[in-house]
């Protein structure tokens, strides 16, 4: 069972401190069922590709014909996509190697979720591993050209993947372009059309859809967009087999899934679990700095999950009936004594900030309802109650040409769902005493 | 006939809220209170195509379209 790894959540921060002791040393890869996230070096120091080769074979080279072999392997090992919509990854393979041109796999590391680190912490820790899954996602589908998109802001995981690739081009020919393009930072900057949008030339903007990527992304050619932890799974199921990725994990939802865990815990940092390991289990090994009154699950793009659900899986069908979903595995713990009101007008607020101003709905819609949250969280009292606030959701919803809009308005819904008492007291009496303190949950302040 | 039908879209970037389509169709189409149309989902009513096709050619952002479904 893999425990909680100590790392710092803040972006840009190097992982200082691996270990479950307080200690330097990560545990023995064998006692814990760690896969990413084994075989880090002390102190998170560097894997050379020679010391990385010792455990992973050289991927085979790409040629135009897709290797249809290895996505049937991935579509039997039943992984699902890391960052966040959980689309088989097989499907989405089969889908770009059918296209008319030759593919290109674009690697995602540009991670907008301000609440998640998994991804930058596996570019700095496992580069190597990252780009044998793209190879290898490469010769699947057929692809000439890899592209890792990655936040221009988070200087390790750049600088480590760059070396990771510096030092290949000296030793390794796997027949594949790969280059690294360093991305514009914000939420919306990795959204698949608009990441695809950016490495065409263009602003990292989400396009109107159709065309998906998968049709016609970069360079007008099927594009395979996937996360970069999803690519090092696709590593090592080329590797080792789906036998043995089922085997961590359910029958359903099986392997293992990184987790940024913070709020109010002492050792936020990124976990690797096994899907399906229950959420209290996970906070419980990321220590509580007070009783949990409620979660929010997924991060900024999730859902409010009560600690009365804690027992809840962490897998898709384990959430569902909480409405909630993995997502990118983000875990954001609210202390009791906190309000998750003034927690979510705080987000909403963001959410206002960092669209991409291209549609009315979410241009207006957005910095209206952050509004209208926040006077429900801090006074004076909307007039209409609560009325306007789920008009509004419910009119705001699926209008926007991303899932940005609808991620601020399921937010909103959870929010008055599990803090329902909360929102009446607030209503009636006053503002509750945890709305006057500071926020849980860091915000990133504006970009521009 | 086949039972193909037509269904009213919006591209959201492109509109920029003239609310024309609202006046021209009031019966399929109403604005939020930012003036960006709402327009209802599925098929639109034979009776009402024409009209609808004289929104779509009077939107100054040309962002309305009939797009086939069924």
């Amino acid at each position: 069972m893999p425990t909680a790894l100590d790392f710092r959540t803040r972006p840009g921060a190097p992982p200082a401190n691996f270990g479950t002791n307080g200690g330097t040393r990560p545990p023995a890869p064998a006692e814990n069922g760690f896969r990413l996230l084994a075989h880090l070096p002390p102190g998170g120091g560097w894997t050379s590709l020679a010391e990385h080769r010792t455990r992973y074979p050289a991927p085979p080279a790409a040629t135009s014909r897709p290797l249809t072999a290895l996505i049937d392997e991935i579509e039997r090992a039943g992984l699902r996509g890391r960052g966040g919509a959980g689309f088989p990854t097989a499907t989405k393979m089969r889908s770009v190697a059918s296209g008319r041109a030759r593919p290109i796999v674009v690697a995602n590391a540009t991670e907008g979720e301000p609440a998640s680190y998994k991804d930058k912490l596996l570019a700095t820790v496992q580069p190597h591993l990252i780009i044998d899954g793209a190879l290898y996602a490469a010769a699947a589908v057929g692809a000439d050209q890899v592209l890792i998109g990655v936040d221009r802001t988070a200087p390790a995981a750049v600088a480590a993947l760059r070396r990771a690739l510096d030092e290949r081009a000296r030793v390794e020919r796997s027949g594949v372009t790969v280059q690294v393009v360093e991305t514009p930072p914000g939420y919306v900057s990795g959204e698949e059309s608009a990441l695809v949008h950016f490495l065409n030339g263009g602003a990292a903007l989400p396009t109107a859809s159709p065309p998906r990527p998968f049709e016609r992304g970069v360079a007008k050619r099927p594009t395979l967009v996937n996360n970069v932890e999803t690519l090092a799974h696709v590593a090592q199921i080329a590797t080792r087999g789906a036998t043995w990725f089922r085997s961590a994990g359910s029958p359903d939802e099986p392997g293992t899934m990184l987790v940024s865990v913070s709020g109010a815990v002492a050792r936020a940092g990124v976990a690797e679990v096994a899907l399906g390991t229950p959420l209290a289990r996970i906070i419980e090994q990321a220590c509580p700095t007070t009783p949990a009154a409620a979660a929010l699950v997924g991060g900024f793009f999730g859902t409010w999950v009560p600690a009365s659900g804690f027992s809840a899986p962490l897998s898709r069908a384990g959430l569902t009936p909480l409405g909630a979903a993995p997502g990118a595995g983000v875990l954001i713990v609210l202390p009791e004594g906190a309000c998750g009101l003034a927690e979510t007008a705080a987000v909403l607020r963001w959410y206002a900030a960092e669209g991409a101003g291209q549609c009315g709905p979410c241009a207006f819609g957005l910095p209206a309802l952050a509004a209208e949250a926040a006077a429900l969280a801090h006074g004076p009292v909307p007039a209409q109650g609560l009325g306007r606030l789920q008009r509004w959701g419910g009119e705001i919803e699926g209008r926007g040409a991303c899932k940005h809009p609808d991620g601020a308005v399921r937010l909103l819904r959870s929010a008055l769902r599990i803090f329902a008492a909360d929102a009446d007291a607030h209503l009636h009496r006053r503002p509750c005493r945890g709305s006057l303190g500071g926020r849980v949950i860091p915000v990133p302040g504006p970009r521009r | 006939m086949a039972c193909e039908s037509e269904v009213l879209t919006v591209d959201s970037i492109a509109c920029t809220g003239h609310g024309i389509c609202a006046q021209l169709l009031p019966e399929w189409v109403r604005l939020d209170d930012w003036g960006y149309p709402i327009i209802r989902p599925g098929a639109v009513p034979a009776t009402l195509l024409p009209q609808a096709k004289w929104a779509i050619t009077n939107c100054p952002a040309l962002a309305l379209h009939l797009r086939k479904s069924g």
